[in-house]
């Protein structure tokens, strides 16, 4: 019974999820592409709570439709006659580009579906937040100290694009 | 248990220190003298391939980080490829670069550092993010001459296509960790002997997974049909960051190919267990590489085009040794990569300083060269018939290695293609030299490299020549680090 009801709960999501994705490419106004981005985020974030992924759902939250999609409305805000401005997503090769990522789905589709996926008998652990934080400061620690290395590389470089001239 | 090996780090931690001391130096000192930033990048690089020799063997967090030979051997590559890309920028005219020379020099380390990371990855996680700290600084460094339109546009072409590789990569790589339950290579190598054992048959996941891996990989590795961005990015970044992206980024993508498919992948392609040979998708692609690639190269009047597509092209004779995923085939690619950095950097490093010179990459600019500078003329010449495997340069030696890996391997019908291909490279290699040497034309004035771009070209130069005689010590090397797969 349980089982079913978070069936329901991952169809209702995802329907959600890809009808707003949809969206988000295809509307004229730019705005509008940034709200529908939101809900998008969101819904992604009620899939990690029913994957019992709180923290990651708590991330998800904060991180993307708290920061990021902010950021981007900001942009959208500052830069002028954007919000009301038509703007075309597509080009003349948007037929081609559909019937090829149909047969990348239909294909992708096929082999998951006829494949052994590898399902962990093991309970969950009880206070994920903790086994995840001791696993980036234990096992995981060097990609996540990468990262912060990364993050600075992409901080000075978005500041040396950015940067006006001649001060 | 892991404390007392973390001195293998040293190398990596020592050259981020140098980016980040970089970064600082340039801000607090007020009257600089450009170059002299750029001695302290070529120093750091420096100080890290010694630190290197002293410390690397042993490994990190359970196999996550393994400072083996092979991951030595490519740091060397990536090192040299960065000490010359460094080198040759300091013949840019400061305009271009502006005041930004402390960040330049600083994201060309980041990136170096993202790469020996790479190279040492054993397990996907810290392959991913050494591979995205590889690509984020080579973002901005493309689009660096923000008033050139070429390179702006090249900036965002490269971002929006590596973004997007970067994704597939990620989703190819999810799929793989969803079908075994371990990020680490030799757990997934494990876990999908165990499901076959089981099972009988892998299904057809796995080839999703690796067909996007090998889609992600593809796309730095600039191999055919993922190369459209290529030959713009070329020609818009500035001269010595296409030159790192053409050997460093390269051999990055080569390294952590190698890792993925000959060493995680290995047990699919041998006759034990045979549910997916992926030599045979990597074989197609290859030879797409060849006949694209140096086809279109005859066509060129751009030099920084031109040099586009023969890397594409050579990165498929590169394939032919990986599809051979032998101890031979392992050793071929990693000679073959080092050769390529001599020949390559120097190419690229001649471009820069002729467009610093004479403002322009036309290829018909350099007719008459031989009159004007012998010496610059004769070094193009060498890197010219190195890259198109004429004897007795260290280009011949490395194409030879990688035929005779894939005949081994039973591709024949890839090695006559690669001959064949290999053939029509000549043509375009020789025009270049034909200019320099058979035309009537005199250049105005002569050019004159400055001290460190010589000693550059002739250190290229002379490990052409020498390993090209004596490729004994290099191929030792190349084929200690095979053993660090288990074949």
């Amino acid at each position: 019974m349980e089982a079913e009801s978070s069936q329901l709960v991952f169809y209702l999501l995802s329907f959600i999820i890809v009808i707003a994705a949809i969206c988000v490419v295809t509307l004229k106004n730019i705005f509008h592409s940034a709200l529908f981005l939101i809900l998008v985020l969101f819904g992604v974030a009620g899939i990690y709570i029913l994957l019992n992924a709180e923290f990651l759902a708590a991330v998800q939250v904060l991180i993307y439709v708290g920061a990021v999609s902010v950021l981007i409305i900001f942009a959208i805000m500052l830069t002028s006659h954007l919000t009301s401005r038509k703007i075309k997503q597509s080009n003349e090769q948007v037929t081609l580009a559909v019937f090829i990522c149909a047969g990348f789905l239909l294909a992708s589709l096929a082999s998951i579906a006829n494949t052994v996926w590898r399902i962990t008998d093991r309970p969950m652990p009880e206070h994920n937040t903790l086994t995840i934080g001791k696993l980036l400061m234990n096992d995981y620690v060097l990609p996540f100290e990468i990262v912060s290395v990364v993050l600075l590389a992409a901080l000075i470089g978005a500041i040396v694009l950015a940067r006006k001239e001649g001060t | 248990m892991t404390g007392s090996n973390l001195r293998i780090l040293i190398p990596e931690v020592f050259l981020f220190l140098s980016a980040l001391f970089i970064f600082a130096y340039d801000l607090g000192i007020k009257r600089k003298n450009p170059r002299q930033i750029g001695y302290i990048a070529l120093a750091g690089i420096a100080i890290t391939g010694i630190l290197l020799i002293f410390f690397h063997g042993g490994i990190l967090y359970h196999g996550m980080f393994s400072s083996d030979s092979l991951s030595v051997f490519f740091k060397i590559i990536f090192l040299g490829s960065a000490f010359m890309a460094i080198g040759a920028s300091f013949e840019i005219a400061s305009e271009k670069i502006r005041n930004h020379r402390g960040e330049y020099y600083g994201l060309i380390l980041l990136s170096t550092v993202g790469m020996m990371f790479l190279s040492s990855a054993n397990e996907l996680l810290t392959l991913y993010v050494g591979l995205e700290l590889t690509t984020i600084p080579l973002y901005v460094l493309v689009a660096y001459y923000k008033d050139d339109k070429l390179s702006v546009e090249a900036g965002l072409k490269y971002l929006i296509v590596g973004a997007f590789s970067s994704a597939i990569l990620l989703y190819g790589l999810s799929l793989l960790y969803g079908m075994t339950g371990s990020t680490y290579l030799v757990g997934i190598k494990i876990n999908l002997s165990v499901i076959f054992l089981t099972y009988g048959k892998i299904g057809p996941g796995l080839i999703l997974a690796m067909v996007m891996i090998i889609a992600g990989i593809g796309f730095k590795l600039a191999l055919v049909p993922f190369h459209m961005w290529a030959p713009d990015v070329y020609q818009g970044a500035p001269t010595p960051i296409t030159g790192f992206l053409s050997v460093g980024s390269k051999a990055a993508g080569v390294i952590a190919f190698s890792r993925i498919f000959v060493n995680g992948l290995i047990a699919f392609s041998t006759d034990v267990m045979k549910p997916l040979d992926w030599g045979i998708i990597v074989a197609i692609l290859a030879s797409a590489a060849m006949i694209i690639g140096n086809i279109t190269a005859l066509r060129q009047r751009n030099i920084k085009r031109m040099l586009a597509y023969s890397s594409i092209a050579q990165i498929g004779y590169v394939m032919v040794g990986m599809v051979a995923a032998s101890t031979m085939g392992v050793a071929a690619v990693g000679y073959y990569m080092f050769i390529y950095l001599f020949a390559n950097m120097g190419a690229f490093t001649i471009a820069t300083i002729f467009n610093d010179k004479t403002g322009s990459d036309d290829i018909v600019n350099y007719a008459g060269l031989s009159k004007s500078s012998p010496f610059f003329a004769a070094c193009m010449t060498i890197f010219l018939l190195s890259l198109a495997g004429i004897p007795p340069l260290g280009g011949f030696v490395a194409k030879y290695l990688v035929f005779a890996a894939g005949i081994q391997a039973g591709y024949t019908w890839l090695v006559i293609l690669a001959l064949l291909t290999a053939v029509v490279s000549l043509y375009y290699y020789a025009n270049i030299i034909k200019m320099m040497y058979f035309s009537p034309e005199t250049p105005a004035q002569p050019i004159k490299p400055s001290l460190l771009a010589r000693l550059i070209l002739l250190i290229a130069v002379a490990g052409i020549i020498f390993w090209g005689v004596f490729p004994g010590t290099i191929l030792n090397f190349a084929t200690e680090t095979a053993k660090v797969f288990a074949f």
